[in-house]
């Protein structure tokens, strides 16, 4: 890929990437309806993709940029598809009243955004990059989404906070050394995809056997 | 043939699971897992005898710390696939399960068994954390085997806490490989990074030793992440839970051993330990709450099973040969001990219909040898001579008081003083109290495994025998300080 960019250029394009990468993670607290969150969600999965190709290009390393199609093809393709038609079939459009409302939601996350650059100090020290400075915005969308995971009720949505993390964990990796070797990259992958069909058959178990998959209602297991 | 010595014990098993998926689950190949479990077994008592051996490029590798791993993982599965069949035919009989369900479990465990195997045999930490994560969704369908609201609300819980805690695993592990990098190690190899942990930046570091213990402790049950571990040993059939009780959890308190040893060199000891004793102290205080007005017998195991990964903890914090030993021999006597509790409650479940304390009074009028076992195996537990857990006990308190961490282990006795008490309560209400009811039977084929893990627990507490070399050999990989 014989892209010839300026410096100034490739900054430009990772902080654009990293930018919608952020928005489209914050926007997962602001709407309630599930099918807006997965288009969300799947719109994310594009920003990391272009992430991964812009580091790619800069470094001209093919292999990259190949890995960034594939992890494009997982996470804008495969598993938004896959929960749009969970959420067909289940035909639940809202998410209930969730714990914490979404103002507060948005100022959660400005705390966490800040906890997150405080966080990632030590990393981006070892090598003060274009790349590595960018890793604050991953952590705070890991930290957005085991907020969105412990405090939302569907089904659907704590899948998406999971998925959340996953992505941000996945942009952390390519921000500090383009990526973790392809084998472990590989079964990352199919652990994740078939950690989220579990889920899904899970959730179809789970309106089965509830009604729904409003997960207030698993309180069978106490002590 | 060096190299097949490595790969058998992965292979041996994902075998059989192909051969359940092909021919199902009938009264014939209901006894092919344990043949294959005796098979990992023999496998691994090779590999203990061979010393380092390599496989597949270097993707796998065996050592004394792995082999010894491998013996846990093939003695457990012995005892939990022996009971398996007639725990399934009574499943059958009762109607709550069927035969595309049956073929399944024998499929799943089988694969679990094998993802088990594959976690210690990896010789990187990007493998240990895929297999470690496969066994998470392959159990996932075994705890909601019943397919209950109980069930499946465990299932969900289990995969989405497990899924999250090893989400944070791999942020460490990418966090370590970032600071390999810059240390000229660009492969996440354990050797590699053990050789030049010195090199590596401690900052970064001691944000990836973080999400590690936290990580994998999360699959360990180790707290504060232990929330899914009662719900889904307690969802799960009796031999699944056994398996994952005995030594799941162990698997992942592995994968601890094996960070500590490149933490350690990386920030020198301290650290670690710090944050060791920490869950271990959570974890024995969190078991000791809940195990107080425990009403369930099948929670209270789960709840002791959070103790004695607290105990090892501790033990790993400690960090001296003596403790590593000890550590190690906890794991076995663990191992043995919990299946057989768990193995002896999934027949108090089958007969009773139902897992309260209150329902299983005066057990020893009712089914004197199932009541024998789950006596026994509750007193090797509760760390009691002859059985081994006694000796791993005292090795551990011995060695913390020597390390100068006397305050630590003086809280975890008192921790475990009051688990003793709770435990010595619940159980002498659910064996001795009560008026008789009917008799319950015990298949011949259950009494098999019980009779042999009790045996061979209490064999471990007497002699070492030629484990004791192993153990040594073993310590020392999982960087015993002198």
């Amino acid at each position: 890929m014989g892209v010839n960019m300026t410096d100034a250029m490739y900054v430009q394009l990772l902080d654009l990437a990293c930018g919608a990468f952020l928005l489209t993670g914050v926007l997962v607290l602001w709407r309630r309806e599930l099918s807006a969150i997965v288009w969300l969600f799947a719109l994310q999965g594009v920003a990391l993709t272009a992430l991964i190709v812009v580091l790619g290009s800069w470094q001209a390393d093919l292999e990259l940029i190949l890995v960034g199609a594939g992890v494009g093809a997982l996470r804008a393709g495969l598993l938004p598809y896959l929960m749009r038609r969970a959420l067909v079939a289940g035909g639940e459009g809202r998410e209930t009243q969730p714990l914490v409302n979404v103002a507060t939601s948005l100022v959660v996350a400005a705390v966490l955004a800040m906890l997150a650059y405080a966080l990632s100090q030590p990393l981006v020290r070892l090598s003060p990059t274009p790349a590595t400075q960018a890793v604050p915005v991953a952590l705070t969308v890991l930290l957005i989404g085991f907020f969105v995971l412990v405090t939302r009720r569907r089904a659907l949505s704590q899948l998406v906070g999971f998925l959340l993390m996953d992505n941000a964990i996945t942009a952390t990796a390519f921000l500090t050394t383009s990526g973790v070797p392809l084998v472990v990259e590989l079964g990352i992958s199919l652990d994740l995809l078939l950690a989220v069909l579990v889920l899904q058959v899970l959730t179809t178990r789970m309106r089965a056997a509830f009604g729904g998959t409003d997960l207030d209602e698993l309180r069978e297991l106490h002590d | 043939m060096d190299s097949l010595l490595v790969v058998a014990p992965v292979a041996v098993p994902a075998a059989a699971a192909g051969l359940y998926a092909v021919l199902g689950w009938n009264r014939i190949t209901a006894w092919l897992g344990v043949l294959a479990a005796a098979g990992l077994l023999t496998c691994a008592v090779a590999l203990a005898t061979a010393g380092r051996r390599e496989a597949l490029a270097g993707l796998l590798h065996s050592d004394a710390l792995s082999a010894f791993m491998l013996i846990v993982i093939g003695a457990v599965a012995l005892l939990a696939m022996l009971a398996s069949p007639a725990y399934l035919a009574a499943e059958l009989a009762a109607g709550h399960t069927g035969a595309r369900a049956m073929r399944r479990y024998g499929v799943l465990t089988q694969s679990f068994i094998a993802a088990m195997a594959l976690a210690v045999l990896a010789s990187s930490l990007g493998l240990l954390w895929v297999a470690i994560e496969a066994t998470t969704i392959l159990t996932a369908f075994l705890v909601g085997h019943r397919r209950t609201r109980q069930a499946t609300e465990a299932a969900w819980k289990y995969v989405v806490i497990c899924s999250v805690g090893i989400a944070l695993a791999l942020l460490g592990i990418v966090m370590v490989h970032y600071a390999g990098t810059h240390a000229g190690v660009a492969s996440l190899n354990w050797a590699a990074l053990a050789e030049h942990a010195g090199r590596l930046d401690a900052g970064v570091m001691r944000i990836a030793v973080m999400l590690l213990v936290l990580g994998f402790g999360t699959k360990a049950g180790l707290a504060p992440m232990h929330a899914w571990l009662p719900d889904a040993h307690s969802q799960a059939p009796a031999p699944v839970s056994a398996l994952m009780s005995g030594v799941l959890l162990s698997v992942a308190f592995y994968a601890i051993l094996r960070v500590k040893v490149i933490a350690d060199v990386a920030l020198g000891t301290a650290f670690t330990r710090t944050l060791l004793i920490i869950v271990a102290l959570a974890s024995l205080a969190v078991a000791a709450l809940l195990l107080l007005a425990q009403r369930d017998y099948k929670r209270l195991l789960a709840y002791s099973s959070i103790e004695h990964m607290g105990l090892l903890a501790l033990g790993a914090a400690i960090g001296n040969t003596l403790a590593l030993v000890a550590v190690l021999l906890h794991i076995l006597g663990h191992g043995l001990g919990k299946s057989v509790l768990f193995l002896s409650a999934g027949q108090l479940h089958q007969a009773l219909g139902s897992s309260r304390i209150r329902a299983a009074s005066g057990l020893m009028a009712r089914a004197p040898l199932l009541a024998g076992a789950f006596a026994l195996g509750l007193l090797a537990l509760l760390g009691l001579p002859p059985f081994s857990l006694f000796a791993s006990e005292v090795g551990i308190a011995r060695a913390g008081f020597a390390a100068g961490l006397g305050w630590a282990i003086t809280a975890a006795l008192v921790l475990m003083l009051i688990i003793v008490a709770a435990i010595g309560r619940h159980s002498r209400r659910m064996l001795l109290g009560g008026e008789p009811g009917e008799a319950i039977a015990l298949p011949r084929s259950v009494a098999v495994p019980l009779v042999a893990g009790l045996a061979a627990c209490a064999v471990l507490g007497i002699t070492l025998g030629p484990l004791h070399s192993l153990l040594q050999a073993a310590a020392t990989i999982a960087g015993a300080t002198p």
